[in-house]
């Protein structure tokens, strides 16, 4: 009996096939699952295939009162938390009407940056993971454990820290956290400096990620696509510059963006965002005043019918979140509009015709979080 | 601490009176020689395989003792004195654990291929001159031999990534056996090179070509000892050149189905090879075993382990290179500049 028949066809043929990249795999950073069609090693289709962590976190939003439903906002971007917070909380004050403390909208730029820093810094170590180089993650975590330990110092939280609250802050800042930060501020930049140098700034990362997955411009507004990922094909769109909100209208900064809208654009995009962060915090320690850190804000949240959409400048992208009212303790319908659900969707625009290698170039870069995509 | 001397300074010749000994023992009771013989290699493949083994184990320790110092960090400092014995639990681990067969592997390609990466590189020790007179079989055809053989590798890998019946494997065996059939052609045109300076096969006739320091290979072929290091880091997979078993892209590559024992094998080889081709590059460029002061065998070891802490510091620093680019550098960049590098070294060795 023949085990395995060979059957010799007449001239050599090729086929595709499948690969299905995930739900399990490294770097798919999560349970995400990519369903390629490949012709060797050349990508031909990728259809991502999201839902794997779905929680139905909306859904559990109209079952909770209006401040109940903050902690759950820290578990979709789990990265980056407060930005959630800041995004749901702002929705929530525009319809009742409150005006936060000038202390508070300083308190949370500061948490905001301080988070933008850990999440590029945990995009940066993943990254270099991704493209096989294995030092830096180490190097990034480094600095990544002095922000954390600083927004520990702030809220007691290390990653899902759960700091805001409607109308301000729950605690005041520790006495010491000026001076911590300050002295983060003095060594970071050199720091990313040094990253550059390891890692971006490598021949062969520059080889690997330069004109690849070039994402232009029409196809990424057409998609949706915000945060680094965008304003790597040149389009200086950034909330805190176009509406701002909490305070950043005092803050200088610029709106860092690339040139060709390929993978090494979009990663010297988040390198640079972060130096901006810095000069961000640099002033917000000036700004920062004595005063007050919660607003009057009435012990039953009852916000009058009516609908509201507030969105902040998150790491990934536009963080928004829309609420309807109903007039009653709870919300009746709350929709998340994470960032990451639209950067992934225009994965397949920018991946076809690339190499398996070069498609976790690709996805690297556009810094997806699936909880954020599954919700 | 005489006699520790002595038997590091002579090792040859104590082996040689014991191999004489024992002869003289032998033919006092009238017995066939070439069991006596038989006896003997065995003996020598064994001190080989112990020596292979616990080298392989040391280097495992050494690689993440290399690897935390580039990291900031401690590496394994739990099991035995500094961590020392780490590897020799890791490896009692992987003995202990189940050998997973999936269902729908070739079974009998699936069990071979482990020894396929193996045996090769078991076998290129046969000519690595470990000091004066230690080398097992110095051979007339030396380096012609571990070119032979090592090129045998890729057979196991290819078939471990197509026995494994896993798409991921698949890739990582057809990347494996490009990468390795394209970066012989460069590290043989190397060879040449030396061998030329050299004017022989044997692994002893290159070593002693190179009978002071002014005479190393190293000062006469730098473009040649580079070319060599690239080559060599390729042809053992390891990164930036590790594609067939990219972590992030191909999960393990050609080692996915593997498990236990078998996985113990390649990751065996794969520090076996390291060790040989850092030994090699000794011999070749950096004169062996040759050295003052210290005995040869301690200077053999030294030398390797630097050039084995090169490499390790090349895989801690460096993204891992896409597989086209690891093509176009090998056929565009390395091939055209070894072929240079060959001519040139004949036109030098004919007129001066």
């Amino acid at each position: 009996m023949n085990k395995f028949p060979i059957e010799i066809e007449k001239g050599l043929t090729t086929d595709e096939y499948i690969l299905n990249m995930g739900p399990q795999h490294p770097s798919t950073h999560g349970v995400l699952r990519v369903v390629l069609k490949m012709d060797g090693e050349v990508v031909k289709d990728a259809i991502p295939d999201v839902g794997y962590i779905h929680t139905g976190l909306e859904k559990m939003f109209e079952n909770r009162k209006y401040e109940q439903i903050i902690p759950y906002t820290d578990r979709t971007d789990y990265l980056s938390a407060v930005n959630n917070n800041l995004a749901y909380c702002l929705a929530v004050e525009k319809l009742l009407g409150i005006e936060v403390p000038e202390r508070a909208k300083i308190m949370r730029v500061i948490l905001c940056e301080l988070n933008r820093i850990m999440s590029h810094l945990l995009w940066y170590s993943a990254y270099g993971l991704d493209m096989g180089a294995l030092t830096p993650i180490i190097y990034a975590f480094r600095e990544r454990e002095e922000v954390i330990d600083l927004v520990e110092s702030m809220t007691g939280g290390r990653l899902t820290h759960n700091a805001l609250r409607i109308g301000g802050f729950k605690y005041d800042l520790p006495k010491d956290f000026i001076y911590k930060l300050k002295n983060f501020i003095s060594h970071f930049n050199d720091r990313i400096d040094e990253y550059e140098a390891l890692l971006i700034n490598n021949v062969i990362f520059v080889n690997r990620t330069k004109d690849i997955g070039v994402l232009k411009k029409e196809i990424a507004i057409s998609y949706g696509v915000t945060g680094p990922s965008l304003r790597g094909s040149d389009i200086s769109y950034d909330l805190r510059k176009i509406e701002p909100y909490s305070g950043y209208e005092k803050f200088e900064f610029d709106v860092c963006t690339g040139k060709n809208g390929d993978t090494l654009d979009r990663c010297k995009v988040r390198m640079n965002e972060m130096r901006q962060s810095i000069r961000i915090l640099e002033q917000a320690i000036d700004h920062l005043k004595d005063g007050d850190i919660m607003a009057k804000v009435p012990k039953v949240i009852k916000p009058a019918p009516g609908e509201i959409y507030c969105a902040v400048e998150g790491p990934r992208g536009e963080t928004g979140v829309y609420i309807v009212s109903d007039g009653s303790e709870k919300p009746y319908r709350i929709k998340l509009r994470s960032p990451s659900f639209s950067n992934l969707s225009v994965l397949k625009e920018i991946v076809v015709g690339y190499k398996i290698a070069d498609l976790v170039a690709i996805m690297g870069s556009l810094d997806l979080v699936i909880p954020e995509i599954d919700r | 601490m005489e006699l520790i001397k002595d038997i590091l300074y002579n090792t040859d010749k104590i082996l040689k009176d014991f191999y004489n000994w024992a002869y003289k023992l032998w033919s006092s009771f009238n017995l066939p020689f070439f069991i006596l013989d038989i006896v003997f290699y065995l003996l020598i493949t064994l001190a080989v395989a112990a020596f292979l083994v616990f080298n392989a184990l040391f280097i495992i320790y050494y690689d993440r003792k290399v690897a935390a110092k580039f990291q900031v960090r401690y590496g394994p400092n739990r099991v035995g004195y500094k961590g020392i014995l780490q590897t020799v639990a890791d490896t009692i681990k992987l003995l202990i654990k189940e050998d997973i067969n999936a269902d729908k592997v070739d079974k009998i390609v699936f069990f071979l291929a482990p020894f396929l990466v193996f045996i090769p590189s078991f076998l290129v020790f046969l000519v690595i001159p470990f000091g004066k007179g230690l080398i097992p079989a110095d051979l007339n055809i030396g380096i012609l031999y571990v070119l032979a053989i090592t090129g045998l590798s890729v057979l196991g890998i290819l078939s471990a990534g197509w026995a494994s019946n896993n798409k991921y494997s698949l890739i990582g065996g057809m990347r494996s056996a490009a990468q390795i059939i394209s970066y012989e052609i460069p590290m043989v045109l190397v060879i040449l090179s030396v061998l030329l300076l050299s004017g022989s096969l044997k692994m002893g006739d290159i070593i002693n070509a190179q009978s002071s320091i002014s005479k190393w290979f190293i000062f006469v072929q730098p473009i040649g000892f580079i070319l060599f290091l690239i080559a060599g880091n390729a042809e053992i997979n390891r990164a930036p050149f590790d594609l067939p078993e990219a972590e992030s892209e191909l999960v393990s590559g050609f080692i996915t189905e593997y498990s236990a024992m078998k996985f113990a094998f390649f990751f065996l080889a794969e520090y076996t090879n390291l060790f040989l081709t850092s030994a090699i590059a000794t011999t070749l460029f950096l004169g062996g075993w040759q050295g003052p002061f210290l005995p040869p065998f301690v200077w053999f070891i030294i030398k390797t382990y630097l050039v084995i802490t090169l490499l390790m510091w090349f895989r801690w620093t460096f993204p891992r290179i896409r597989v086209d680019h690891l093509m176009e550098f090998s056929w565009k960049y390395l091939t055209p500049i070894a072929f240079v590098n060959l001519i040139a070294t004949a036109i030098l060795v004919k007129f001066i």
